[in-house]
């Protein structure tokens, strides 16, 4: 690692000051606080909402129902939720918001809302389980049904077969930053001091929503505490609290409650996905078949593409994947870090580790033998892989082959190993930046990019004084803004590839105009000799097509992937069905990287967050009413310091990708997260026996439900 | 949460007195009461603030006793070096509760009064479904529901949850008494008396769902007596999914006496299995004069399950409160 | 403790009041304030201090975001009212570094070992780390790794966190014993 690549990041003395400023730290004079009401069941019709005793505590100003707002426009994706809410008597979940409460405190905003007293005639909810299956609308984004060659024959012309059903249980992004939105109007122009992964969906859709022109609505989003998913699309929250702005003519903050964040931000959602491997007896998959169910809301439509997974990793000659939604009375669920291949290696990587089992196999040995060299169902090649050299070097660092000879005892602990495939499809955003070199050696990057803790500031900056041969203490950048030039959203592991190409595309137009100003490279020098103060350059990261998206290198002439190699070691206590983390190695093929030191945090945090959904993460559904049994931190578990041991190694193979983006890089967020649940659950099999195919994995389930005494 | 009058006292005499209001609540850490404030679990017009309060801010040994204060914060019983000596099962209990932060805030008095951590009980006014304890009358929807974590001992179809308290379940073990003062003067209470399982509290004559202890509505907890066992020997067991910060599925707290690798007594309480610290009376009368040893240890806690009555999705909890006691007596005695 | 509690006499008569007047020193700066005896000392610092960087995660004592120094202790300002602080010294994340600002070598330590990623938990983990160490708890991994578990890192930077916090340890026993000699 050299000194450049192990560069800290850049805003990070303003986070352990605690000067970094997030949405809820600004409090624009006359603010009003503003709490949602939610309903009070999880179907039905309101019949009354009433406000008197809420605004008659001191300090509440008004409390907005459906009566005071405004008919919203309709409003399309990037929205999140189609159905907005406080617009008809009609709720659909418990929690949907069917008031607003706006004081002078938050105490009285606070006690303004239990005051609030909704009255309904209950319907009765679709419940969890019981729900509706149908196919998901199409076009899909993603999750399209496909058939490769005839599965039905490769499933027959197998020697062994898996045929098993694996569950996991919703769970929240559970980010530490609650939504928040501080809407002021001025002039008729609305500012938003926004918790957001991608400001740019804001203007368009709070804009459609309340009848606006997006251009007179600017997002500001300094830092963001944590996305995970939850803060990428936009949410009613947001439409509302500049909604409210607008009616009482005063700033406007609402700050999710943790409880209310149950409600109004997404989730992953519950899914049951059923996976049919047959091989060969040498370990030869003859047909993957992948199915996905995936819980939705009743009104509103996410697809969690679990399938995507089956597509393309293995060298299989069938394959076939379907997906289905089932409906229920709950919120929608939105992507979560990991989206698409998390959910869809649970299944996969289970199955392939029971089908090494089956066939006697080191389960290692099984996926090299079913590597696909090419993209399996368009045979395209990869812009590049060297996910050979990632299990090798994983493997190596993990000590996997000498495994069977170290203990497996360590007091009450039992130790066991298990390994999995990670991957995660290349999601590709359209970007810009604008780079400013100025007279005096220093450049200024503008884009309005987030700073959600991937270290992308760090990253430009990095970017920029390579690109621009300048010490990197002398590039400096701006975002968070929408005034700022246009950039892409920071979700799906795509800003590196996105911004930081339209960053190093914007420098190498610099230098390009340094060039024809006169000879040599120093800036200083050349923009003096000129007599300009600064150049410019914006630079565009696009898309086959202009496309604002593009998946897997589609329409393209190669296939793009990212891939990796989970080892784990884990301690059960079998007495007690505890199981604990001991160690873990991620070796990972993801592109160039650009800054080692924030790169292995942020693969570490993805293993940690693996781990979590692996052994207690879940958002459980009460089974009477479909509502979230606990809206809060203290009945819902996410992993602790305690939890992790300091040995995880992290190891990314040396690689670039000249196709998938300018500067040699692919995603890396999400990948990490990818396959540790399955590898999870190799190594509980591997230390005691006991074959688990429903997340979390908890203590009853190791020990059984009805375990005798 | 609602607006309330607040006022500082240190005189428990003078806190008993103002108890005698209905609706005045007692703050002292705050880690529990504040909470119920938001949820609308409590909603008092008053809070006396008893910080300090007289008696309750110190640890001392007397010839007979280690006396413990009210006011003394989790943190502070758990490194205090006299309770690590004379009751080392309440101070890993006490280290092993919530996290540092709370810790320091949260005091042993309110510790035992923490309510239940019963996901359907801990929502949010107004309630989607029904909860006995909150709402009187309405149903319990953890019988039916989502019970993994609830009671195996002692409920009834009106409420099946379980007291969290890791504190009192190394107090009930450790025989303390709880030192109580009211408009009626100063009295003891026995930390395994002191909370009501819904069967008791229905043979008492309360609602089962929300008669949880016996404290009288001007009872001010001021110390906590713990006896003094020379040799005794204890340990504290917590089994939860996540490593830290989590409350328990099950605990144990085991305290054993012994006579080279015989057992002269032995005293176990079990954790989140009943709405009170569970004592295994008839497995410690069995454990007198064993070896403690694995079998001997399986022998005598066979038949300690025996009245437990699981729900629907706690079996498992019989099991690991067979194996949890196991360990903390092992534990107790050196030997895991 | 209780010297300077406003009510403590041992008269019959309590007062009661709605509103609670508190002074308290923030930082080493007095302030003092009438609020309703409801506010809390998170609240307070975020909208009436406007002291933001103690983040409000929570609010119910779970995740560690809004942990101030009261006399000293880390406590989860969520759980504590303002009217509780009355005489108190509370620290928040932004009396840490020196007052020429200089970064307090737990802060560094954050720094160097990319112990934060997007940062909403770092005020907490930052001042509890303070604390940790002032404990003697910051001896070994495992005993960092428990005592810093009331801090929740969504992000999960735990294993850089339990090295800066071994690392600033060191660093500050070093100091402390390079001054003593």
């Amino acid at each position: 690692m050299t000194a450049a690549q192990t560069m800290s990041r850049v805003e990070a003395p303003l986070k352990v000051t605690g000067a970094a400023k997030y949405a809820a730290d600004h409090t624009p004079p006359g603010t009003l606080h503003a709490v949602l009401v939610g309903a009070p069941a999880p179907a039905g019709r309101i019949t009354g909402i009433d406000t008197a005793a809420a605004l008659a505590e001191c300090g509440v100003v008004k409390v907005l129902t459906a009566k005071d707002m405004p008919r919203f426009g309709e409003v399309k994706p990037p929205a999140a939720v189609l159905s907005l809410p406080l617009q008809e008597n009609i709720f659909r979940f418990e929690g949907e918001p069917v008031a607003l409460v706006l004081a002078e405190s938050i105490e009285a905003a606070e006690a303004g809302r239990a005051a609030v007293v909704v009255r309904f005639d209950a319907a009765t909810p679709v419940l969890p389980g019981s729900g509706w299956r149908e196919p998901p609308p199409t076009p899909r984004l993603l999750g399209d049904d496909v058939a490769l060659g005839d599965a039905a024959s490769g499933l027959a012309q197998g020697a062994v077969k898996i045929d098993q059903a694996y569950f996991q249980e919703a769970r929240h992004h559970n980010a530490m930053e609650t939504a928040a939105t501080v809407a002021q109007f001025e002039n008729g122009k609305l500012t938003l001091w926004d918790s957001v992964q991608a400001s740019g969906n804001v203007p368009p859709v709070v804009a459609a929503a309340l009848g606006m022109n997006a251009d007179d609505i600017r997002v500001i989003c300094p830092h963001t505490g944590g996305g995970f998913g939850s803060k990428g699309y936009v949410w009613p929250h947001q439409i509302i609290a500049a909604a409210a702005a607008r009616i009482v003519q005063r700033p406007v903050k609402l700050h999710l409650r943790r409880h209310d964040q149950f409600v109004c931000v997404g989730y992953q959602p519950r899914l049951e996905q059923r996976i049919q491997l047959a091989a060969t007896r040498d370990g030869r998959l003859t047909a993957i078949v992948h199915e996905a169910v995936n819980a939705c809301a009743i009104a509103d439509t996410y697809v969690e593409p679990a399938t995507e997974a089956s597509k393309s990793l293995y060298a299989a000659p069938a394959i076939r994947t379907r997906q289905w939604l089932e409906r229920s009375n709950i919120n929608v669920p939105t992507p979560m870090r990991a989206p698409v291949e998390g959910p869809g290696l649970w299944a996969l990587e289970s199955a392939m580790n029971e089908l090494a089992a089956a066939l006697e196999i080191d389960p290692l040995d099984l996926r090299l033998f079913n590597h696909a060299d090419v993209e399996p169902m368009t045979k395209k090649p990869w812009s590049s892989k060297k996910l050979r050299e990632a299990y090798q070097e994983g493997a190596r660092l993990f000590g996997w082959a000498g495994r069977d000879q170290r203990t497996r005892q360590d007091g009450p602990w039992r130790i066991g190993y298990g390994m999995a495939t990670s991957t995660m499809g290349s999601f590709r955003f359209a970007a810009g930046a604008r780079v400013r070199l100025k007279a005096d050696g220093t450049a200024r990057i503008e884009a309005n990019t987030h700073d959600i803790g991937t270290g992308t500031q760090t990253v430009f900056c990095r970017i920029a004084a390579e690109e621009l041969g300048l010490p990197i203490e002398n590039v400096s950048i701006a975002w968070g803004d929408t005034r700022l030039p246009p950039s892409g959203p920071v979700y799906g592991s795509s800003a590196t590839g996105g911004t930081g190409s339209a960053v190093a595309l914007a420098c190498r137009e610099l230098k390009a105009q340094l060039g024809r100003l006169g000879a040599g490279n120093d800036p200083r020098t050349l923009l003096g000799e000129a007599g300009l103060p600064e150049i410019v350059a914006d630079g565009a990261f696009t898309l086959p097509g202009g496309a604002p998206f593009n998946a897997n290198g589609d329409g393209t002439p190669f296939a793009m992937s990212t891939w990796g190699a989970i080892f784990v070691e884990v301690g059960i206590d079998p007495e007690f069905g505890l199981v604990r983390l001991r160690r873990a190695v991620g070796a990972y093929s993801a592109g160039r990287i650009i800054n080692l030191k924030t790169a292995i945090s942020q693969m570490t945090g993805g293993i940690i967050w693996g781990w979590g959904k692996a052994t207690m993460e879940e958002s459980v559904q009460d089974p009477t009413t479909g509502a979230w049994l606990a809206k809060n931190l203290s009945n819902v578990a996410v992993p602790v310091n305690a939890d992790i041991p300091s040995d995880i190694t992290i190891h990314f193979v040396e690689e670039y990708d000249e196709h998938a983006s300018a500067i040699g890089a692919r995603g890396i967020g999400e990948l990490g997260a990818t396959g540790v649940d399955a590898a999870v659950a190799a190594a509980i099999f591997d230390a005691v026996g006991v074959r688990i195919r429903e997340l979390p994995i908890l203590p009853w389930k190791i020990l059984g439900e009805h375990a005798p005494g | 949460m609602k607006a309330f009058d607040y006022a500082c006292s240190t005189d428990p005499h003078q806190v008993a007195a103002a108890l005698h209001v209905p609706g005045t609540a007692i703050v002292a850490g705050g880690t529990e009461i504040l909470n119920w404030m938001r949820l609308g679990i409590a909603a008092p017009d008053r809070l006396i603030d008893i910080d300090g309060l007289t008696g309750a801010t110190d640890v001392r040994v007397d010839a007979n006793h280690l006396s413990v204060g009210a006011g003394v914060t989790l943190n502070a019983v758990g490194e205090n070096t006299q309770v690590r000596q004379y009751a080392h099962v309440l101070a890993e209990a006490c280290l092993q509760a919530a996290s540092a932060q709370v810790r320091n805030r949260a005091t042993l008095g309110g510790n035992v009064l923490q309510k239940t951590r019963c996901a359907y009980f801990r929502s949010e006014d107004p309630l989607p479904w029904p909860c006995n304890k909150r709402n009187a009358g309405t149903g319990c929807a953890a019988r039916s529901g989502s019970n993994e974590r609830h009671a195996i001992f002692g409920w009834m179809d009106a409420c099946v949850a379980v007291q969290p308290s890791d504190p009192a379940v190394a107090l009930a073990c450790l025989d303390a008494e709880a030192v109580v003062i009211s408009a009626r003067g100063e009295r003891s209470v026995a930390l395994t008396q002191f909370h009501f399982t819904q069967e008791e509290a229905a043979s008492a004559g309360g609602d089962p769902a929300q008669l949880e202890t016996r404290l009288g509505a001007d009872d001010v907890i001021v110390r906590y007596r713990i006896p003094l066992r020379p040799g005794s020997r204890s340990a504290y067991v917590k089994v939860r999914e996540r490593a830290s910060y989590e409350y328990a599925l099950v605990s144990a707290a085991a305290a054993v006496e012994l006579d080279g690798d015989r057992i002269r007594s032995a005293r176990i309480a079990l954790g989140s299995v009943a709405q009170r610290p569970w004592r295994l009376v008839e497995a410690e009368a069995r454990l007198r004069g064993m070896r403690l040893a694995r079998d001997a240890i399986d022998t005598a806690l066979h038949g300690a399950m025996g009245a437990a009555r699981p729900l629907a999705r706690n079996g498992y909890k019989i099991m690991l409160a067979h194996n949890a006691a196991r360990r903390a007596l092992l534990l107790a005695g050196g030997l895991a | 403790m209780n010297q300077n509690r406003p009510s403590s006499a041992t008269s019959r008569d309590l007062t009661w009041s709605r509103q609670v007047r508190v002074a308290l020193t923030v930082n080493g700066r007095q302030f003092s304030d009438t609020v309703p005896a409801r506010v809390t000392l998170l609240d307070w610092l975020r909208e009436g201090a406007g002291l933001t960087g103690t983040k409000k995660g929570c609010n119910e004592g779970a995740c560690g975001t809004c942990t101030v120094l009261i006399d000293g202790r880390r406590m989860n300002a969520c759980l504590t009212l303002l009217a509780q602080c009355q005489g108190r010294s509370v620290t928040t994340v932004e009396g840490i570094a020196g007052p020429d600002g200089t970064l307090h070598p737990v802060q560094q330590a954050f720094i160097e070992h990319d112990a934060l990623q997007c940062g909403y938990c770092t005020p907490g983990q930052v001042v509890s780390a303070v604390a940790c160490i002032a404990e003697g708890h910051a001896t070994d991994e495992s005993s960092v790794r428990e005592w810093m578990s009331g801090n929740v890192c969504r992000c999960s930077c735990y294993p850089q966190i339990t090295a800066a916090v071994l690392d600033a340890a060191k660093r500050i026993g070093d100091k402390a014993q390079g001054g003593a000699s």
